[in-house]
């Protein structure tokens, strides 16, 4: 695996340009192994398909105007919804923050040159793009009506481009799984001289607690994957119980990765929040140790509670009580996160930029997210709530609002450190304002029309419904003003001269003593660790004296 | 983990192999290892999926899966089981050698490996064709006459996903030894640097792992 990259020794770091500009041409990034790059092709790639699962979002949210048909067919209905989840699911939320930020940030926050498995890191956004490529090209053969869930046994009969979309999650689980595996790898090994775990900075132990699910869960889900295509090339008869099989069992599969796959989608965008919170507030993140731990707990507690997505669908009281019971539990680390961010910004001085914002977004939004949740743990109300708009609304606030509002204060957050540009400040708190309000008008209606009764994926509904679901669907127009405005202020930033400070936040971690944008190295020479990651002290204790020595 | 013994090599003693994002060998070494064993953990995993699937269907249909192991070769499939244990010991033979820079040994182990390797991949060969003869194939191809026990298809549809998967891994691993055997051939290994050695190692031992627990839940279910 490690094959040699000579080397002509020479030191020649502090002639190279920015990473962005040396060397140049399209050629040098498509062959790049630079962990910044490869973290610049993911960001505009997972953007990309933002914009296409957003799309067909907003396709969705319009035909459900009316309780009839208004601007589409039942069936492609069912194939836009599939669409939509397939891709917000597997080609933009879970790579999202760990794939794009994290390849960005990780190896400069821990001050190293780059990831552990530089061609590993290279070949998974290549098998990203392949998955990709596989799942837009089902449209081609008649799209995918499952939903993203892929259930047997409809998905096992129905016709279209089915086998070709599971193959596609299949591949993008390898990419997933690459980036895991260079993350773990990297943080043990590759961490600065004088760096111990606990002056890791947050980001990196949610990282590494993605990572960790990233490589349990995953491959789980890519047999489940085969052995679906198998079933249906093959007629196996795991999943098809005419042959003897257990539908059921597909189910049980499936969430024993996609439940974790849940913290997947998480994990990291906390992983964010615990860095912007303590920068924007100028003070030392209040317990450390309990976030990180809660990181690490959150990623095991994740993979005994994937049954809570089947109380309805044939199994004993008992073992429902059981993953109720193990569903709660999670709440907890999930709280001690909230309530230490919350206990950071006391006493802080605040400053309200763009990333913070986003920040403050994220604490309310993943806080209404969490608890609606626990209606849905409770065995008793999910039976009443289980398929309807509710639940809905609950996993859009937690996979949707909260990790892609992680990620827009992620990109805000390390934008001058990738571009060395500073986009427009007011703007971006317009933007930043008009997307937590969007997002709320989309979903909290739909709180409401779940409880009331309004099944999820249903094409049309009764008329009662109609005003809430005309109220979401106007939000989701100012959700989509917003990210547009976004999008827009950081294209134009493009075009103002590269001239972003090294450290614009004030920030107290190893990327922000680099240049804006670094070098292809990062730094120059080996940066060692004078303080801890949130030590916003005026004289701090340095860390690591005895690993100064040299 | 947080110690770090010594800084960064003066540029004129760089080894070799030591790719430039890494301070020294013992830590690219560590980090490959790392990386090496994170990745067989998916693959157990992946395995692991198959495995309880093969359980649950074999609990539901233990007739149907006794009266179909039957049609297996249990002479072939133990052949088969000693050719890769022995291949496993001539792997960690040749990580030794390379370790110890007896380059010739070193060739000598992994080529022996490699032999097992095909030894496997033929008597599979075997094994397939009979049961292609026979009909005895996954799930609706399968046209076996005269089955007493309904139901047997389910058996062979888990015998060739799983054997089959597993047989993918033994090309692999054999792609991969012959990968390291060409470098070593070049003479790119030696005590400082067999990292890729090691981790073929590591890997060819999974697969030889997967095959023990394999044998018996095909071959040995009475």
């Amino acid at each position: 695996m490690s094959e040699a990259i000579t080397h002509n020794g020479t030191g020649q770091e502090a002639h190279h340009g920015d990473y962005l500009v040396d060397p140049r041409g399209l050629w040098s990034w498509l062959t790049t192994v630079d962990h910044k790059r490869i973290g610049l092709m993911y960001l505009w790639s997972v953007l990309f398909f933002f914009l296409v699962g957003g799309i067909f979002a907003l396709l969705i949210r319009l035909e459900l105007l009316t309780p009839k048909q208004t601007i589409m067919t039942a069936e492609m209905y069912n194939r836009v919804f599939t669409l939509h989840g397939a891709i917000m699911t597997f080609l933009v939320i879970i790579p999202a923050i760990p794939a794009a930020l994290g390849n960005f940030a990780l190896p400069l926050l821990i001050g190293a040159k780059d990831v552990a498995f530089p061609r590993l890191n290279l070949a998974s956004l290549y098998v990203y793009w392949t998955g990709a490529a596989m799942a837009v090209a089902t449209l081609a053969l008649g799209g995918v009506d499952t939903g993203w869930t892929f259930y047997t046994p409809y998905s096992t009969t129905t016709g279209g481009g089915v086998s070709l979309m599971v193959l596609a999650a299949f591949v993008l689980g390898f990419s997933s799984i690459f980036t895991g595996v260079n993350f773990i790898a990297t943080i043990h090994k590759l961490r600065a001289p004088g760096m111990g775990w606990f002056e890791l900075p947050l980001f990196c132990w949610g990282m590494y607690s993605t990572a960790l699910i990233q490589i349990l869960a995953t491959p789980v889900l890519g047999i489940t994957l085969l052995l679906l295509v198998m079933e249906r090339t093959l007629g196996v008869g795991i999943f098809d119980p005419q042959l003897g099989g257990d539908p059921v069992l597909f189910q049980h599969f499936f969430w024993f990765y996609s439940h974790p796959a849940v913290y997947i989608m998480i994990l990291p965008a906390m992983a964010v929040i615990s860095e912007v919170i303590p920068t924007f507030s100028k003070k030392t993140i209040f317990g450390y140790k309990a976030i990180a731990f809660s990181s690490v707990a959150i990623a095991l507690l994740g993979f005994l509670v994937w049954a809570h997505h089947m109380f309805v669908a044939g199994m004993s009281l008992f073992a429902g009580a059981i993953f109720s019971f193990l569903t709660f539990f999670i709440a907890i680390p999930s709280a001690i996160k909230v309530f230490n961010w919350i206990a950071t910004m006391w006493r802080g001085s605040i400053s309200l930029e763009a990333p913070m914002l986003y920040a403050l977004s994220f604490l309310l939004i993943f806080t209404i997210g969490g608890l609606t949740g626990l209606f849905l743990a409770s065995l008793s109300t999910d039976v009443h709530l289980h398929d309807t708009y509710f639940v809905v609304s609950h996993f859009h606030y937690v996979m949707a609002g909260s990790n892609l509002i992680a990620f827009l204060a992620g990109i805000h957050y390390w934008w001058p450190k990738m571009y060395g540009r500073m986009y427009n400040q007011k703007l971006a708190a317009i933007g930043c304002a008009l997307i937590f309000i969007g997002f709320n008008a989309t979903f909290l209606p739909q709180f409401v029309l779940g409880s009331r009764g309004m099944p999820r994926r249903y094409y049309n509904y009764l008329p009662q419904f109609q005003d809430l679901h005309v109220a979401s669907t106007v939000g989701s127009w100012i959700l989509a003003a917003g990210l547009f405005l976004t999008a827009a202020y950081l294209l134009a930033s493009f075009r103002s001269p590269k001239g972003a400070v090294d450290n614009p936040w004030g920030g107290r971690t190893l990327e922000w003593e680099t240049s804006s944008p670094p070098t292809m190295h990062n730094f120059e020479g080996q940066p060692v660790l004078q303080h801890g990651p949130y030590d916003y002290r005026a004289n701090p204790a340095p860390v690591g004296q005895e690993e100064l020595a040299h | 983990m947080s110690t770090v013994t010594s800084s960064v090599p003066a540029e004129h003693e760089h080894p070799k192999f030591l790719q430039h994002h890494f301070r020294e060998m013992s830590q690219q070494f560590d980090a490959s290892k790392i990386g090496m064993w994170l990745f067989l953990v998916t693959e157990v995993l992946l395995f692991g999926g198959l495995f309880v699937g093969y359980g649950i269907m074999h609990a539901k249909h233990p007739e149907a899966f006794m009266a179909a192991h039957h049609h297996l070769d249990k002479v072939m499939g133990a052949l088969n089981t000693i050719v890769l244990l022995f291949s496993s010991f001539t792997m960690v033979m040749s990580v030794w050698a390379a370790q110890t820079n007896r380059r010739k040994l070193t060739i000598l182990f992994l080529v022996i490996t490699l032999l097992c390797a095909c030894t496997f991949m033929v008597v599979k060969y075997f094994e397939y064709s009979h049961k292609f003869h026979d009909g005895l194939l996954p799930g609706k191809y399968y046209t076996h006459k005269g089955d007493t026990v309904p139901g047997q298809f389910m058996f062979f549809s888990f015998y060739f996903m799983m054997t089959g998967l597993h047989g993918i891994h033994v090309l692999l691993g054999m792609g991969a030894i012959i990968w390291v055997l060409a470098r070593t051939i070049r003479g790119d290994f030696s005590s400082d640097y067999y990292a890729p050695v090691d981790i073929t190692g590591l890997y060819w031992h999974l697969v030889d792992l997967i095959w023990i627990y394999l044998f018996p839940l095909m071959y040995l279910i009475s």
